[in-house]
């Protein structure tokens, strides 16, 4: 069905609702490079007008891409909840904004009505609000997981340990996890990028994670990312596996040219389950996003990037992850060109994610190809922290020397917790303050010297 | 600053920085990155911007090529200059038109000197067993100080399996998926592709070897096996070849690559075998 608007004297016409969701988008290079961009600015505000005047029922009509061709389509149709949905049926795209900011909204309404949401409602909806607007209504979202600790709650903000080494060296390995626990990271997880796909290497990374949890008796989880077929063998040889990593995207063949389908998702879930290995919560799936993996792999159906990445928030919303987390600038300037183009993004995925109850976290990253440096990060970072982020990222000095680019270091999440009264999580902050790396108050202790419980470690 | 005014927290691990070159116990300014520490960030990070934008030296690179007994072929990709580059991947994963037909007269005087009509030769028939693509990618200075080195290795361990080898192909602003046309033109049943991989702060030379069995036009990355990381300080071309070979061995034999193909080869890395290093914070067994 094709869409209109006059404006002045002119007439603006699109073909679909798809084209109309691109058209509305906006500015990103992505969306350009996929020849979807509105080609102005004002084609690009009459596109938003436009879309403000859909009713939000017509999502469940007229797909963006056809339910045969596409099982990521048939997962959001055959899964809606009509009657969660019922509570803003009745509403258009921009009567839905005006709703989300209202009072009406609040974090109980808005957790009963996720699973009402499609994602290309939420998508819409996103593209008409400012930045102000997708950080009050994320902030009104609580989306709580659990696995060893517990994670989102209002006030907390978590942390991954990522300790990448170029080799996988225990020696290298450890001295970054060390560092990462002395500076207070590692609640949502230890998550390590393999250097290779081998078993081996893979799997002694995970019994190493696992063996210093346990001696340590720290409440968090390890994953290694790693394909999720290497994570059902590794269980299959009886590896212990905490949370199973996989990078998804809203297509299907965007997920197949990553060599993964709902069903060996599925089958990889239930895989995790079998183990039990959870103490207080069984979410144990772990999902990486990002904006423009679709058209990366040639497979967006001419649908823009933004759109795309809210329906990989559908794939990973049917396996009821711990964490899901938006690698927002890693991808490159060919996707999100600058600065501007990554905060946006970033915010747009946090708000849409949560919005359809997902435990999101964002790798605020960029890399050096692209026009971007710190301070967009330090943006990006202050901007999440007050729209209620999950968790993110942490590595030493902001420099991942395994997959290089920059990501926020453990310093970071320091920062964004002073300046925001920010915790971790519960049962990790306690570990904390057990050890000897947090004061009573939340605060780190002097790192003049080793904690008493890891003073043994005094290297020559 | 004399050490009486300095405000910063010296941190009591700083000698675990012998086992990583990750930026780990910066002390802190409050709870903030020191001064010295955030200034040779920045510096790492203005060498990096510049490093991408560094052009490679095909010349050179061809040079060297030849004194390795290596016949190469240069070519450019659909994209005309970095600026381009960088914004139209979608241009850097194809050939221009030229260099198609650079490629297709090679194959013809292949063709010809081996006395075989080329409209005799089958669609499945193939030319060679291997063909190397070298790429510019993100970064020329891994490809300008490692590729050479590596492609010269991989040549000899080739040679040693028995597989034939299709003149080097050098891409300008090239993409990884353009090696799987180049083979695909060259008619050659497997495609190893060097490229420079995007720079880190730390690593602005690190090139990464990518293998596709049955390569042509239009494969996406779960048809490609992939090894990062090969530089000084990261993976050494030994390893590399090592890893390449296995899996390009079993590739041969079971006719797939990528995501089907995993890397079970329980030789481990020399480095692993011969290291010292382990994991200290568990007690000692």
């Amino acid at each position: 069905m094709a869409y209109q608007l006059d404006l002045g004297s002119m007439r603006y016409r699109f073909a679909d609702l798809r084209t109309l969701l691109a058209k509305a988008t906006p500015l990103r290079s992505g969306d350009v490079l996929a020849g979807l961009a509105a080609e102005n600015a004002q084609e690009r505000a009459a596109a938003q007008w436009a879309l403000a005047d859909v009713p939000l029922k017509t999502f469940l009509h007229e797909t963006v891409i056809g339910y045969e061709e596409d099982e990521v389509t048939r997962l959001i149709i055959d899964s809606h909840d009509a009657v969660a949905f019922a509570r803003v049926a009745h509403l258009t795209v921009g009567g839905f904004r005006d709703w989300l900011l209202s009072d009406a909204a609040d974090s109980h309404v808005l957790n009963a009505l996720a699973p009402g949401l499609t994602p290309e409602m939420v998508a819409a909806v996103s593209k008409i609000m400012r930045v102000q607007d997708l950080i009050l209504v994320a902030r009104k979202c609580e989306v709580v997981t659990r696995f060893r600790n517990t994670i989102g709650l209002k006030g907390r903000m978590s942390t991954r340990l990522q300790p990448n080494h170029p080799t996988d060296d225990p020696s290298g390995v450890a001295a970054t996890l060390l560092d990462g626990l002395l500076y207070g990271n590692g609640d949502a997880v230890i998550g390590i990028n393999p250097a290779t796909d081998n078993y081996q290497a893979v799997t002694r990374l995970m019994c190493m994670l696992d063996e210093v949890i346990q001696h340590y008796r720290i409440p968090t989880q390890s994953c290694v990312l790693t394909h999720v077929t290497t994570h059902i063998e590794a269980i299959n040889r009886g590896a212990p596996v905490d949370l199973i990593f996989q990078s998804i995207a809203g297509t299907e063949a965007a997920n197949a040219s990553f060599g993964v389908s709902l069903s060996i998702l599925q089958e990889a879930y239930e895989a995790g389950l079998s183990l039990k290995r959870g103490t207080i919560g069984e979410n144990l799936m772990y999902f990486e996003t990002g904006q423009g993996s679709a058209l990366s792999a040639n497979a967006h159906h001419g649908v823009d990037q933004q759109t795309c990445e809210v329906r990989a928030y559908a794939v990973a919303r049917q396996f009821r992850p711990l964490l899901v987390n938006t690698v927002v600038g890693f991808i490159g300037p060919e996707y999100l060109y600058n600065g501007k183009q990554i905060i946006r993004a970033g915010l747009e995925d946090h708000f849409c994610g949560k919005l359809l109850g997902l435990p999101m976290g964002c790798d605020i990253c960029y890399t050096n190809h692209a026009e971007a440096d710190q301070d967009d990060m330090d943006m990006l970072l202050t901007q999440l922290g007050v729209a209620g982020i999950n968790y993110i990222m942490g590595i030493p000095g902001s420099d991942d020397i395994m997959l290089n680019y920059q990501t926020t270091s453990f310093h970071d999440a320091l920062y964004v917790r002073q300046v925001l009264g920010l915790r971790p999580a519960p049962e990790f902050e306690s570990w904390l303050m057990r050890n000897g790396i947090f004061d009573d108050r939340g605060r780190l202790l002097s790192g003049g010297q080793l904690p008493a419980a890891f003073a043994h470690l005094q290297v020559q | 600053m004399s050490e009486q005014e300095s405000s910063v927290v010296v941190n009591a691990w700083s000698n675990l920085r012998q086992f990583t070159d990750a930026r780990i116990a910066l002390g802190r300014a409050g709870t903030s990155v020191p001064t010295a520490a955030l200034l040779a960030f920045q510096l790492d990070h203005a060498r990096a911007r510049d490093a991408v934008h560094l052009p490679l030296d095909m010349a050179l690179l061809q040079t060297q090529l030849t004194s390795a007994g290596l016949e190469s072929l240069q070519v450019q990709s659909r994209a005309h200059n970095r600026l381009v580059y960088l914004q139209r991947p979608d241009w850097g994963r194809r050939l221009n038109a030229e260099s198609v037909s650079v490629l297709e007269q090679r194959v013809a005087a292949a063709l010809s000197a081996e006395g075989v009509d080329e409209g005799v030769l089958g669609a499945d028939e193939r030319l060679w067993d291997v063909a190397i693509v070298i790429v510019d990618g993100l970064s020329s200075q891994a490809v300008q100080a490692h590729s050479a080195a590596m492609v010269s290795r991989l040549a000899t361990a080739f040679d040693q399996s028995g597989l034939t080898l299709a003149p080097v192909v050098l891409v300008q602003q090239g993409r990884v998926a353009v090696g799987d046309e180049v083979a695909e033109v060259l008619r050659a049943r497997m495609v190893v592709l060097l490229v420079g991989e995007r720079p880190g702060l730390s690593s602005p030379d690190s090139l990464g070897i990518y293998f596709t069995y049955a390569p042509k036009v239009g494969l996406t990355d779960a048809a490609r096996n992939c090894i990062s990381n090969i530089r000084p300080a990261g993976l050494s071309y030994e390893q590399a070849c090592g890893k390449l070979m296995y899996l390009l061995l079993e590739a041969n034999r079971r006719g797939l690559s990528g995501v089907q193909l995993k890397d079970e080869s329980e030789v481990e890395p020399a480095q692993m075998l011969t290291s010292v290093n382990r994991n200290f914070l568990l007690p000692k067994e």
